[in-house]
This record gives C-alpha cells, structure tokens and sequence, in this order.
C-alpha cells in the first residue's frame, strides 16, 4: 500500500537517512526499531511530510508522490502521531481533535455535533477524557490520547505511531493496544515506533531495524529472537557498549532527606550517593526524577525537606552555590537549559568555571590561557570537530552534549548529577559519555544518573532508586538489578 | 468492554488534576476586571456625584467607544501571537484620510454629503486592511517580530502623517457627518458606542463561533502544533492582522467626526492604552488568550477612571502614572492566579 525507496535525507551534509527502503501492508503493524539516532524519526517525518526527502521514491496505492506536505499527507490518509505533540495549550480537548478541520454550516462551527463527534470517537478507543478542559491543563498521558483520537479523526490509511506508550500507564497503555488492534483489523497499516521489546513482539507483524541512518533489515517478527532484534539494532553484542565501572562506595558526599518540591513534582523522596559510586534514578518521564536532580541543584523550588553535602545541611540551594559547594549538573535540555548556542564552543566550555585561577585573576578574564585550559578536557571527550571557535548551535547534539560535559571537567567536582545524559546522541558519543563517568567515579567522585534509557542504569549503576509519580518507590542493589527488575516498580506497584 | 464504556458518559470520566476554588475561577475567568470595574464606578459616584450626570455619563459612552474598538483591535492581534503598536498610528493616518476625502469629495460632488462620507469611510478602510496586510506579510512570511515590524509600522506611518499634513488639523469635515455620526445619537445612546457595540458582538460571535476565530486562538497558543494541524497559520495572522487594521481605521474615521477634523497627532498613547485594556482584560502576552467581553470591561473600567481623575482635576501627568500603576497591578494578580492554578 506504502512503498518507498531509496529514501535519503541530509541534515548539513550528514545523511540522517541513507538510502532506506520500506513498505507497509494494509492491516498490517510494522515495527520500526533502532536507537536515538539512528533514522526512525528522520523516517516517519519523511513519510508524513513534516520535512521532504531528498532522494528516493515515494508510492502510496501505487501512485507516485513528488512532494508532500502534512496536510497533502493528511488528505491521502496519512496521519502521524508523534513524540512531540501537536496539541495547541489553549484550546480543549474537542477543540484540539477538529483543529484544522472544523465542520462549519456556513460560516458557522458545527460545535455539538463536533463535541459529540468527539466523545464517540474517544469512547471508541475506550478514551475517558474531559472534554471541555484545555489542554494544558492535561497530563501527560491524557495529552497522547488527544492526539491519537486527533490523527483518527481523519480516518487515516497509514497510521504513524512514534513511541505512544512511553508516557502511558499499563492500563493506558493496554486501551491503546485495543486500538491499535481494531484498526489494523479495519485494514489502516500501522507504523509503529518504539524500545520495548515486550510490544513490538504482541503488536508487529514485520520489524524493520534500523542504526546509523541505514537500513540493517526487515524481518518477520515471528521469526526472530529478541536478542537477534538488539543485535541487529546496536550492531554489537551488548556489552561492549558500556565499560566496566569499579565501584568502591565510600564516605557518603550527597544526601537527600524528605525532599517535596513546591510544585509536587517530587514528595517525600529521599536518597544518598556516596563517593565512588554511580547512583541511578530510574521512571517514567514526567516521574520526578529530573525535578529531583533539578531540585538538589536549586533549579526548583523546595517546599520540605533537607539537601546534605557531606554532613552539612543546604539551606536553600542555588546554583551557585553548589557549584562553589562542587556539586555538578549537567540539565536534559542542553539547547534551553545549557548551552549558549549562539557563542562559541570556548566560551560555553569554560562559562561556569570562569572564577578558576586558571582563567581569571579579579575581574580581568586570562582569555589567553583559555585555549589553553580547554584543550584537555575537550580532546579527552573527543570533541568533533576540535573546533572551539565554532559556534555551539553548529555542533552534533553528541558533540554538544560533551560541550557541556567539558564544563564539569575545568575543575573537579564531588558531585555529579546527570540528567538524561544520552538523550538523542549517537552509539559513539554515547561511549565516550559512559567511559567519562567511569573515570569520574573511579576518580573517587559521586555521580547520579537520572535517565530513561533502562541499559545505562543496568550496566552503569551501582545502586538504582526507581520513582513514580513523584515518589521513591524502590531502591535496587547492583545484584538485584535486571531490566524486568526495574521495570517492576515504574508503575508504582510490584506487578 | 465496549458495552460497558459506551454507557458511560465520557465527559465525567478523568477529572482533571487541578482543583482551583470557586473564587479563583471567578477571578480567573473575568473576575478580576469585574471586580476593577465595579470598584471604579462605585467609588467614583460617591467621591463626585457629577460622575452620575447625563451629560457626563454620554461622555464616558462616547470615550469607551473610541477605545473599545482599537482595544479590540489589539485584542485580534495580541490573541494571535502578535502585538500591534501601530494601531495609534493608524488612527492618525485614517483620520487625516478620512478628512482629507471629505475636503476634496466636498469639492467634485458638492451636495452629495452621504456620498462623500461613505466614500471617506471606504477609503479610510482600505488604508487600515492594507496596513494590517503588510504588517501579517512581513511577520510571517520573514518571521520576523511583530513587536519590531509593528513598532517600524507606527513609526512609518506617523511619518506619513505629519508629513501631509505639517501637523495641522485638516478642516472642512462634512458637517452632516459631525453632527449625525461624532456627535449623533439613537435611542438615546451615542452612535459611536452603537458602532463599537456592533464590533464588540461581531468579534464575540467571530471568536467563539467561526473556525477563524479558533484558529486565531490556535495560532496564538502555538503556531507549530496549528500548522501541523493542517491550519492555514499565514492566512489566520493575514486574517487577525487585516481585521485589527479594519477596526483602528474605522476609529480613525469616527473619531474625526468627534473632533470635527482630521488630526495627524492623535493615536499617540493608543498603543499603551489597548494594550492596558487587553491584558487587564485578560488577554494573554503570549497569545492563545483573550475574551472580546472581557476587553470591553477593561476598556470601559479606564474609560471611567480616565473619567474621574478628569473631574477632580488630576493634572494628566498623573493619569499616564495611574495607567501604568493599574496595569503593572493587574499583571501582577494575574501572575499570581496563574502561578496558584499551576501548582
């Protein structure tokens, strides 16, 4: 039904997708795999027309598509529902479902008959939404079902689905599955992104894998194990990904006593990490996780509960003065939160440690000395390209992220928090960051890894705390930690 | 399961997680300018018992109008995603038009008075869309700031003015349309708070009951998610920007019937002034935001206020002060409402 070949796409001369075939059946659930980074997004942005494709050829039905955009996609019963949502904060739930394709009698919306056409349609999926609240006012799951019953509303052919369960509940998660199999037995072909492993084997009928912007192979889903799926995926057995860390817990450096921030994003959570030794922080996005390490740093506000350095209490944290109280964070979002994208490379690497001897004597910055003092600690990253006159917005987001790793290189720090530390890298820069941790902790720093990516934590870790919704619900020691292990309490319970 | 649910009413289902009490709804929906505005009215008639005469009072009506339709104006924009500094300058440039064309008119068609004044408001018209037009053109097509392209506006346009017009008043408005129009009345009302009355239920209908208005709002909340929704998000700013120009020239046009000429200095604080009326009327800085009723009470609680400072004679150097004090007031209750529901 949807066929497309040779399928390219450049992004500044690096090919994000190299030359990918890939077809789509109706009544059929396809599976796309691969990890960040590696064209599942470039792929289904393609398909939908988000972005064009620079060479290949596109066939819907058997007819040849030139060019297309998200509305043209729309009109050939293409609907994508991604990651990133295209939800508008300020208008409800119905408003949202019929954005752009309001019904009208003249000039005037059809506004019960769209509310009704809006609770059916929901109702079908086994939905259960306000209706009339805004969208903003939504979690985060409620969001996604708005936008699954919005890409439904068009009665779609091809259905793009981009990771829909990351932010679901089991419950949740299981009516979208019901979903998924009640189109596909209305025949709409169904692309289906996602990492576990658990639903691309109950859901897809083929799996097609992709790294490094290339297809590695398309196979029935029945006919393959999970392991042969990871290792077509990461190209190599597991294990070389990540280095084998010592551990050798020492004096504890942080402790978090009781910690409720004044959001509620985080209530009552507690946790300690001690010198050399990397401390996990497992969940959900949207957990507590981040907020927590945010939290320590003085990025959210506190409403109870106490921040210890050693045996000494934290009043009210600031980011200044944990820096100066050598507690690192390294933020998720590097573009809005960390980086000065529009200045060099330089400036961004040496930003928080310009009070250093080394570079300042008073207020007068030794810029001499700055290439100078930047040099090892980028060349240790492998930094590419080694270009520290670039600006920061020109960089990979791999290199990027070791950009803002650079910063907590200047100096040594007792405490590193890390928060999603791989987020939308490459394998390789992945490596380089993992392999910078081991030589922090073995250093003889403490290091807190909140991430999503379960692997990291599993060869990383020394001990895991796992958070829902706000809470610490467990904590695992480096012998009881196993994927399914963690898994277990992310949603709350001991299922 | 499908039986089961499909009994449920799908409405009840999920509440949402924010709970805010009865009295920060209220507040948040409107309260807070009601509230202003009843303070204002109340507080002034008994301060000054001349607040209450007719006269007066047709006076209020008359300067309520000529700044609820402008602030409505910015309301289009602001709701949008935009801000609209040019609206004053508008205002100038087509009562200097509207003048201007009853001046010559008066000349080629003399005795034909509702001709000339029909054609004066047609032309002031096209001079308002056609400014709105290039201002929606350079911000979407160059995405460039509207605060910026508007402000470049404002100051080409105020230009133009005094440069025709060397700043004199421009005489020789039909005088039919001072006396009916500026000065007329029906049913004992002004006609130009019928005028702005007639704006006010358009852009309410226009708000809540068109796909436009929708997409304005969408386009305002978050122009990437309309787009990706299939809206037409260039036309939507071309629409809200072109209807903004519409409503400031037609103040243009009714306010020279006020004056009885065509005034090139006019307009001057008229930026600050709807943009006072919107956000304390509850339209949102960062667009998606914003109720025309609710703008219309913000127009009319300044309007008062003006009023009175007016009859107790507070020197204006203190009006611009008390304007920015009520503003900066406003915000500030607004931000904390806000911060309260988010928590």
């Amino acid at each position: 039904m949807l066929e497309v070949t040779g399928f390219t796409k450049r992004f500044r001369g690096v090919a994000a997708l190299d030359n990918v075939d890939f077809s789509l059946e109706e009544g059929e659930v396809h599976a796309l795999l691969g990890e960040n980074g590696a064209g599942k997004s470039t792929l289904i942005n393609l398909i939908a027309g988000t972005f064009p494709w620079a060479e290949g050829v596109y066939r819907v039905n058997g007819r040849t598509i030139t060019s297309l955009t998200p509305q043209v996609a729309q009109e050939i019963g293409i609907a994508a529902v991604f990651q990133e949502f295209s939800l508008v904060p300020d208008l409800t739930v119905v408003e949202n479902i019929f954005l752009g394709r309001e019904q009208s009698s003249g000039l005037f919306l059809k506004r019960k008959q769209m509310r009704q056409a809006a609770a059916e349609l929901l109702d079908g999926l086994g939905f259960h939404l306000p209706l009339d609240e805004k969208v903003a006012f939504l979690s985060r799951a409620q969001k996604q079902m708005v936008e699954i019953a919005k890409a439904l509303r068009i009665r779609p052919k091809v259905l793009i689905l981009d990771e829909p369960t990351a932010s679901l509940t089991d419950g949740e998660a299981e009516k979208l599955f019901n979903a998924v199999a009640l189109l596909k037995a209305r025949g709409v072909g169904i692309i289906y992104v996602s990492h576990r492993m658990s639903e691309i084997r109950n859901l897809s009928d083929r799996v097609t894998v992709l790294r490094g912007g290339k297809k590695i192979g398309t196979v029935v889903t029945s006919e393959i194990s999970d392991e042969g799926l990871i290792e077509m995926m990461v190209g190599r057995p597991v294990e070389q990904l990540f280095p084998k860390i010592e551990h050798k817990p020492g004096a504890v450096r942080l402790e978090v006593r009781n910690l409720t921030t004044e959001k509620h994003s985080v209530i009552d959570a507690s946790f300690t990490a001690r010198a050399g030794e990397v401390v996990g922080l497992a969940g959900l996005v949207g957990c507590g996780r981040s907020e927590l390490c945010r939290a320590v740093f003085g990025l959210e506000a506190i409403e109870a509960g106490a921040v210890m350095l050693g045996d000494k209490a934290v009043e009210r944290p600031t980011p200044s003065s944990m820096l100066a109280a050598n507690v690192c964070y390294f933020p998720a979002d590097r573009g809005s939160e960390g980086l000065a994208l529009a200045r060099p490379a330089r400036e961004n690497a040496t930003m928080s440690s310009l009070d250093l001897p080394a570079l300042s004597s008073g207020p007068v910055l030794k810029f001499w000395r700055e290439n100078e003092t930047i040099r090892e600690p980028l060349t240790n990253l492998a930094l590419r390209p080694m270009a520290p006159e670039r600006k920061a917005s020109a960089f990979s987001g791999g290199n990027q992220q070791k950009l803002m790793l650079a910063r907590g290189l200047m100096k040594s720090f007792d405490v590193y928090l890390f928060d999603e530390p791989t987020v939308g890298i490459d394998v390789g820069a992945k490596a380089d960051v993992y392999n910078l941790i081991k030589s922090l902790v073995e250093a003889g720093a403490s290091v807190v890894v909140s991430t999503s990516e379960l692997p990291e934590l599993i060869n990383l870790a020394s001990r895991v705390y796992v958070m829902h919704e706000g809470k610490v619900v467990a904590e695992l020691a480096r012998q009881e930690l196993s994927e399914a292990q963690v898994l277990s309490h992310y949603f709350g319970g001991h299922a | 399961m499908s039986a089961e649910t499909a009994t449920m009413a799908p409405t009840v289902a999920n509440a949402p997680a924010h709970r805010a009490g009865r009295l920060d709804r209220f507040l948040m929906q409107g309260g807070i300018v009601i509230t202003f505005l009843v303070v204002a009215v109340v507080a002034t008639a008994l301060i000054e018992p001349r607040f209450l005469n007719r006269l007066n009072l047709l006076n209020v009506m008359r300067n309520f109008a000529l700044l609820l339709i402008p602030s409505l104006a910015q309301m289009l924009v602001m709701t949008a995603g935009g801000f609209d500094l040019s609206v004053g300058a508008v205002v100038a440039v087509t009562s200097v038009v509207t003048a201007a064309v009853m001046l010559v008119g008066a000349g080629y068609f003399p005795g034909m008075e509702l001709f000339v004044i029909l054609a004066a408001l047609v032309v002031a018209l096209g001079v308002g869309a056609l400014v709105g037009l290039v201002n929606a053109g350079l911000v979407s097509t160059f995405s460039l700031s509207p605060f910026m392209v508007t402000l470049a506006m404002m100051s080409v346009l105020m230009g133009v003015a005094l440069y025709f017009t060397q700043g004199i008043p421009i005489y020789g408005v039909t005088d039919s349309f001072i006396a009916n129009v500026g000065r007329g009345q029906f049913l004992g009302l002004p006609i130009v708070l019928w005028a702005a009355l007639a704006v006010l239920a358009a852009c309410i209908v226009m708000q809540r009951f068109t796909a436009l208005g929708r997409h304005i709002y969408a386009v305002g909340s978050d122009q990437r998610s309309a787009r990706l929704s299939g809206v037409a998000t260039g036309r939507t700013l071309v629409a809200a920007y072109m209807l903004a120009g519409l409503l400031a020239a037609l103040t243009g046009f009714l306010m020279t019937s006020r004056l009885g000429s065509g005034q090139s200095t006019i307009g001057g604080t008229l930026a600050l002034e709807t943009i006072a009326a919107a956000v304390i009327g509850g339209v949102s800085l960062r667009g998606g935001v914003g109720r025309a009723e609710l703008v219309a009470l913000a127009a009319l609680f300044l309007s008062v206020i003006a009023n009175a400072m007016n009859l107790v004679q507070v020197d204006s150097k203190y009006q611009t002060l008390v304007l920015g004090a009520v503003l900066i007031v406003a915000l500030a209750i607004e931000r904390l409402l806000l911060r309260k529901r988010q928590a």
